[in-house]
């Protein structure tokens, strides 16, 4: 057990939170599903600890556990301690004074976390008022708006007076910070507090995070699926699977010398920034376990490389390693990955790539060229009498070219127009300006009948595997759906709907069940079929992994490569996490605020990016390596991505650029007035006047 | 904000002018007014028939569309509806009978809308607990009553009522003791004692809706982050439920209240007919039985405008509690 | 919300011991049957509307009289052996009378809720997945219609429906009913639109009738069988209104609607008239909206779940 190493149950503790042997059931139906599985974990004053894992790890519902906020319904064993004290069997009442004053949690959504009716600065005064009740109004008012100064709120005096739908999701982060600052708590619980949210936005919340964390004191939980998140962040790491914690140890000895094969696989199955694009990605096969029906024994087990027979049999407890008091894993052949006699990296076998001879000829020529592409919205105001009174500029001028058998990404934060750009070009309608050529042929020109045509051509997959795939039919019929718009007879139909699920490493004889059936990763291995059922030359890939679970990441990636390499297929990548794009693109086109701002081959734009925005992008990646995570200096972009309404004079980019503050007045005032056009530095087009001088950025 | 109201205002105003036309047009095609003369012993000469109908602008031989026209511009002129059929002017009509409509409906509606609010957040907060249950169960019966048949028993309890007592505790035919004696403050208690039942059975059916529709409302907002946001910062469960539920829970309520007003209307209407109440459904199903064309587009036009008025009303209440659509 | 999804088990496969079994994730269809058989509601509710039907189909035989039967030795009687519900001022069998009154107002509701509902998924469906103009003049006549109470109009279309049979007032309730859940089929077929693979539908080149045929309407289909089980109640309710006032049926047809108005004027001397026709109207009405309010429970997974 983690904690018998230092203290043995049931003795008072000196630790700020100490949690014991936790179990949380909840009541369902068909059977009991036990989501926290006896849990054991400590956090000392000012200690800052990661829970990782996967959803359906438990790792919520733990900390919701020790807020005191699972619903009624739920059956809690084990204990709890809070500074000595134990909180089971407080009441809500007893519970509440603690809340929000010892214990404050930041959750993951906040939209949807803040009550939309009342503005912010009355919600994080209410939380003052709530444990000073002489307190005056007018007094936490005032602490309110100091709090908002604190988490780096422009304009704190206005902006309290704002409601939530008026923040954007970063702004309304940092408030859900100063709420869960604002009674100088001991214990902060951060519950995903950067998922929803973009990398330059996560590098900001997190440097929040670590300010409110210095000026409060606390100890900081932060409870995440990303790796990359706790290792620049965190002193000591769990790592969650199945209700359980299988790994603990500091950050340096999980990632340095994880002991778990499952720590093992889910470290090597993530695409790194610094690493990816040299190896193929290792995946981690099948998926975790239903937590209604556990079978005895590891529930890694049926995914392990390493397993044994008594794997099946017994769960193994968490064990201390090399005698480090901290250190600990669950697994029985625990001593032989730490002595070495089983090697880490060799535990998981490195999938082979295509083979030469598999691989198809493609022939050196474009299969897809956008130029000039532009899509404004028009913004109208008024109630009764609309009139417009600006344009959105979602698309403004983006060009590209991709060739045959290679893949273009497209990458940028949300808001940038990168969505816009491929519904434009999958419409494959007259553009409002701009030209799109697809395979030759300007789509504009096209009659409706050759329209239909060359959608054989282009297909796409969607991110969110679920929701691509309509539930009311089966799998055949699905796959099959593109086939039936080019009138393919039903029998030709069904073998080559057999056919590709083969190709994509399905079973064609699940071809009549229903999609709820599948797992996430086989759902969007259905997707990836459907879109190759025409037999199409260009597919565009619309964040195609980032609705899956890490671990489920790395084979739809390798799928996706072995696909281009054996079809010669064309892609046009659109992701946001630059790490998958690096692993998988040949070229990159970054984008803001509409516009393409650098593009190049991906190790140019990776290792020697030439805009300001691409080297600020890279830097708020975190990477899964604590020692990367520590020797790196962060460039944080200010504020959020400005409205696309807003006029930006000359470089749009200028607003945030750290750049433009470093360059003298004649260079800054050249980014004001004139319109960077894209031209070539050391290899990349840059859109950028002062690429030049890029390197002033980097402090030597 | 204003904008907002405005622009919904218009709407409704919109909506409300042409469900009156169209219920106009419809009327006119529908009844005819002569079968009332044809009937009659001596049966009038055509001529006077036609000059009947033609003074009242109802003829079937003018076409509709003139008589229409005719319609409007009488009311816009004069600001006349023009007359009934028993040559009464229909506005005259209307201020006679609208106070005792209002009177019904107002109060039934405010009723309806407290206790519903009160207990659909209850039944919420207690789901399936006994009280939800006999909440949920009671008011999906009142939901399976036509509004006649919760008149007529709550007209056979009070007379069961009155014969156990012994006196007549509760009176319930028309608004009130006709011939009766005293100051206003006899007639006040007279009046609201007859207001009794019909308020009753107009507030019952109105709060089985609402409450169905608010504990719904308020289930979505149970499971809402925010609520344990509020209690993350040291707020109890109920307390929470409290100031950051309800408020959000009521949002959705003035929309459902613009829509059901209509069924309102028309269940406070047939509460009239059963307990004989000259108001204005009386006015309007006496207008279809004699085929009273003017009598039956002033009775729309009534509902039509209370309509506008509630769904303005709704729309007021809905900007005030949600930041979101003030603009 | 997070901590269901953090929970793996909403995963279906939770709520049936058998499903379990079987190893086999189960689909949307047994899944929402599981939960309604944990529905105490939908049980009283199938229960009592099976029962109403088999009593309506079957209630005649064990009695002694028909409807048309006048018995003139006991007019106005009240309950007994020889007429279980009693007797009206001419002689007429209450008991026969109510049986023959439910069948007449079960068969309109039975095919008006039905019926209704085609048209709301029909014109909500295309309001919503066309948008546009399309969607601007549907709404605005959903819109009308509802602002209009639809009992006035029931009434004074009735009038002129006075001549023609009860199969008219069938498509006259149902011509009224579907405002309400057009609007809400219309929101979830705007949703629906946004939904990935719909545009993989347009993007593959589907046509739109197609993508509505082939996709939105299954995907709303699960309203529309609440909205045709409440339509049953309401549909009853308005026919018993009408009839009431006398615009619905006419004699010599009989339906609840026509029984509670010969009632009610005696309904305080002789409550049986009005009592027993006014129970099994009110009986079959809460067994339809049970039904039909444990299926919406069942069908959509956040409702009934209270977290706290």
């Amino acid at each position: 057990m983690l904690t018998s190493a230092t203290t043995t149950p049931h003795q008072p503790t000196s630790h700020l939170l100490e949690v014991r042997d936790l179990h949380v059931t909840f009541p369902q139906p068909g059977g009991a599903v036990t989501a926290v599985r006896g849990v054991n974990y400590h956090v000392d004053k000012g200690e800052f600890l990661g829970i990782v894992g996967e959803s359906g790890s438990g790792k919520s519902v733990s900390s919701l556990a020790v807020m005191g906020l699972l619903p009624s319904s739920a059956k809690i064993s084990g204990d709890i301690l809070f500074e000595g004290k134990s909180l089971m069997g407080r009441s809500d009442k007893e519970l509440s004074k603690l809340r929000g004053e010892g214990i404050s949690i930041i959750f993951q959504d906040p939209l949807s976390a803040l009550t939309p009716v009342y503005t912010i600065g009355t919600q994080i005064a209410e939380a003052l008022q709530l444990h000073d009740s002489k307190l005056s109004k007018l007094a936490a008012n005032s602490r309110a708006v100091e709090l908002l100064k604190i988490v780096g709120i422009p304009n704190p005096e206005r902006r309290a007076q704002a409601f939530p739908h008026e923040f954007s999701g970063g702004m309304r982060q940092r408030a859900m910070i100063a709420i869960a600052i604002a009674n100088n708590p001991r214990l902060i619980i951060a519950d995903e507090p950067t998922t929803a949210l973009d990398v330059t936005i996560q590098a900001q919340i997190l440097e929040v995070l670590q300010k409110a964390k210095d000026l409060t004191g606390a100890a900081v939980v932060l409870i995440t699926h990303d790796l990359g998140v706790v290792a620049g962040n965190a002193d000591r790491l769990a790592v969650m699977y199945a209700g359980r914690i299988v790994e603990t140890g500091t950050v340096d000895q999980v990632f340095r010398a994880p002991s778990m094969p499952y720590t093992i696989g889910l470290l090597r199955s993530m695409p790194n920034l610094a690493t990816a694009g040299h190896t193929r990605l290792v995946p981690l096969e099948g998926r975790p376990p239903q937590l209604s029906n556990l079978a005895p024994g590891c529930p890694f087990a049926p995914r392990c490389p390493a397993v044994i027979d008594a794997c099946r049999t017994t769960e193994p407890p968490l064990t201390m390693i090399n005698n480090e008091p901290l250190n600990a894993s669950a697994c029985l052949r625990v001593g032989q990955i730490a002595s070495g006699e089983l090697s880490r990296s060799t535990l998981y076998p490195v999938p082979e790539p295509v083979a030469a001879a598999q691989r198809a000829e493609v022939p050196p020529e474009h299969v897809m060229a956008v130029s000039e592409l532009k899509r404004h919205f028009p913004l109208s105001k008024g109630s009764i009498f609309k009139h417009t009174i600006g344009t959105v500029r979602a698309v403004d001028g983006v060009s590209f070219q991709i060739r045959a058998g290679q893949t273009l990404g497209l990458v940028g934060e949300s808001g940038c127009g990168k969505s816009t750009t491929i519904m434009e070009v999958l419409e494959l309608a007259k553009p409002q300006a701009g030209q799109v050529v697809i395979n030759g042929r300007d789509v504009a020109s096209l009659s409706a009948k050759e329209r239909r045509a060359l959608r054989k051509d282009i297909q796409v997959v969607f991110q969110d595997p679920m929701a691509s795939l309509d539930p009311r039919l089966p799998v055949q019929d699905i796959v099959g759906e593109p086939l039936t718009v080019h009138g393919v007879p039903a029998k030709e139909r069904l073998k080559k709907v057999a056919d590709v699920l083969e190709l994509v490493g399905l079973d064609p004889s699940m071809a009549s069940r229903y999609p709820h059936e599948f797992s996430g990763g086989q759902r969007q291995r259905i997707g990836i079929a459907r879109a190759l059922v025409t037999d199409p030359k260009i597919v565009v890939l619309d964040e195609p992994v980032s609705a899956l679970d890490v671990s489920i990441q790395a084979g739809v990636i390798n799928l996706l490569q072995d696909l281009q390499e054996k079809l010669g297929l064309s892609y046009l990548f659109v992701a946001h996490d630059l790490a998958v794009v690096r692993q998988i693109a040949d070229d990159v086109a970054v984008m803001y605020l509409g516009r393409i701002v650098e593009s190049g081959p991906t190790e140019n734009i990776f290792d020697n990016p030439q805009h300001p925005y691409t080297r600020a992008l890279l830097s708020a990646v975190p990477v899964p390596d604590p020692a990367i995570e520590r020797s790196r200096t962060r460039i944080i972009l200010d504020g959020d991505l400005p409205s696309p309404t807003e006029d930006i004079t000359g470089c749009n980019f200028r607003t945030r650029c750290p750049l433009f503050r470093l360059m003298d007045e004649a260079a800054q005032q050249k980014c004001r007035t004139s319109d960077p056009q894209n031209r070539s530095v050391n290899g990349s087009d840059v859109a950028c006047h002062h690429a030049e001088h890029i390197d002033l950025m980097t402090p030597a | 904000m204003i904008g907002f109201i405005a622009k919904r205002f218009i709407n409704y105003a919109i909506l409300s002018a042409i469900a009156t036309l169209s219920a106009y047009v419809l009327a006119s095609l529908i009844l005819n007014p002569a079968s009332r003369y044809l009937g009659r012993n001596p049966r009038p000469s055509d001529e006077t028939i036609n000059a009947i109908l033609d003074g009242l602008g109802v003829n079937p031989n003018t076409p509709v569309i003139e008589r229409l026209w005719a319609w409007i511009v009488n009311l816009v002129t004069h600001g006349s509806l023009g007359d009934t059929i028993h040559n009464t002017s229909v506005i005259s009509e209307m201020t006679v009978r609208a106070g005792t409509s209002l009177r019904l409906l107002i109060l039934g509606t405010i009723i309806a809308a407290l206790i519903g609010v009160f207990l659909g957040v209850w039944g919420a907060v207690r789901q399936y607990k006994l009280s939800d249950q006999v909440i949920s169960y009671g008011s999906f019966t009142v939901l399976a009553m036509p509004s006649f048949v919760i008149g007529i028993l709550l007209m056979i309890l009070a007379t069961s009522l009155n014969n156990v007592l012994g006196i007549q505790l509760i009176n319930f035919t028309g608004e009130y003791t006709a011939g009766l004696e005293g100051g206003w403050w006899v007639h006040f208690w007279d009046r609201a004692a007859h207001l009794l039942l019909p308020t009753i059975s107009l507030a019952l059916m109105g709060a089985a809706g609402y409450s169905r529709y608010q504990r719904s409302a308020m289930l979505d907002v149970l499971s809402a982050d925010y609520i344990r946001t509020a209690r993350s910062k040291g707020r109890t469960r109920g307390s929470a439920l409290v100031r950051h539920g309800v408020r959000v829970a009521l949002i959705p309520m003035s929309t459902y209240f613009a829509y059901s007003f209509a069924t309102v209307l028309a269940g406070a209407a047939v509460t009239e007919l059963v307990f004989s109440w000259h108001g204005m459904g009386e006015m309007l199903v006496q207008a279809i039985q004699q085929s009273d064309i003017n009598a039956f587009t002033g009775a729309i036009l009534f509902n039509a405008i209370l309509i506008l008025i509630a769904g303005t009303l709704a729309d007021v209440v809905y900007a005030a509690l949600d930041p979101r659509v003030r603009v | 919300m997070s901590m269901l999804e953090e929970v793996s088990i909403p995963d279906v496969t939770a709520a049936n011991p058998d499903i379990i079994r079987s190893k086999k994730p189960v689909s949307r269809f047994k899944l929402v049957l599981s939960r309604l058989r944990s529905t105490p509601r939908f049980w009283v509710g199938i229960v009592g509307l099976g029962a109403i039907i088999l009593w309506s189909i079957f209630g005649l035989i064990p009695n002694a009289w028909n409807y048309t039967d006048l018995d003139v030795y006991n007019m106005g009687s009240s309950p007994s052996a020889l007429h279980w519900f009693g007797t009206s001022d001419i002689g007429e069998d209450i008991y026969a009378q109510t049986i023959v009154g439910l069948r007449k107002s079960l068969i309109i509701g039975l095919l008006v809720g039905p019926l209704a509902a085609i048209i709301a998924g029909i014109i909500g469906a295309v309001a919503g997945y066309l948008g546009g103009w399309w969607d601007r003049v549907l709404v605005w006549i959903i819109d009308l219609l509802l602002v209009l109470p639809s009992l006035f109009l029931f009434i004074l279309i009735g009038s002129a429906f006075k001549g023609l049979s009860w199969v008219a007032l069938i498509f006259l309730l149902a011509g009224f009913g579907w405002m309400i859940m057009a609007r809400v089929i219309r929101a979830q077929t705007k949703s629906l639109r946004e939904r990935d693979f719909i545009k993989a539908a347009r993007f593959m080149g589907v046509d739109t009738w197609t993508i509505i045929r082939r996709h939105v309407l299954p995907n709303v289909s699960s309203l529309l069988i609440i909205d045709a089980t409440l339509g049953i109640g309401g549909a009853i309710l308005s026919e018993t209104t009408l009839s009431f006032f006398g615009f619905g049926i006419q004699a010599p047809d009989v339906s609840l609607g026509t029984l509670l108005s010969a009632g009610q004027t005696a309904a305080a001397t002789r409550p049986w008239l009005f009592i027993f026709p006014a129970a099994i109207l009110v009986f079959t009405v809460l067994s339809a909206s049970l039904v039909g309010d444990a299926l919406r429970d069942a069908v959509d997974p956040t409702s009934g779940v209270n977290r706290d």
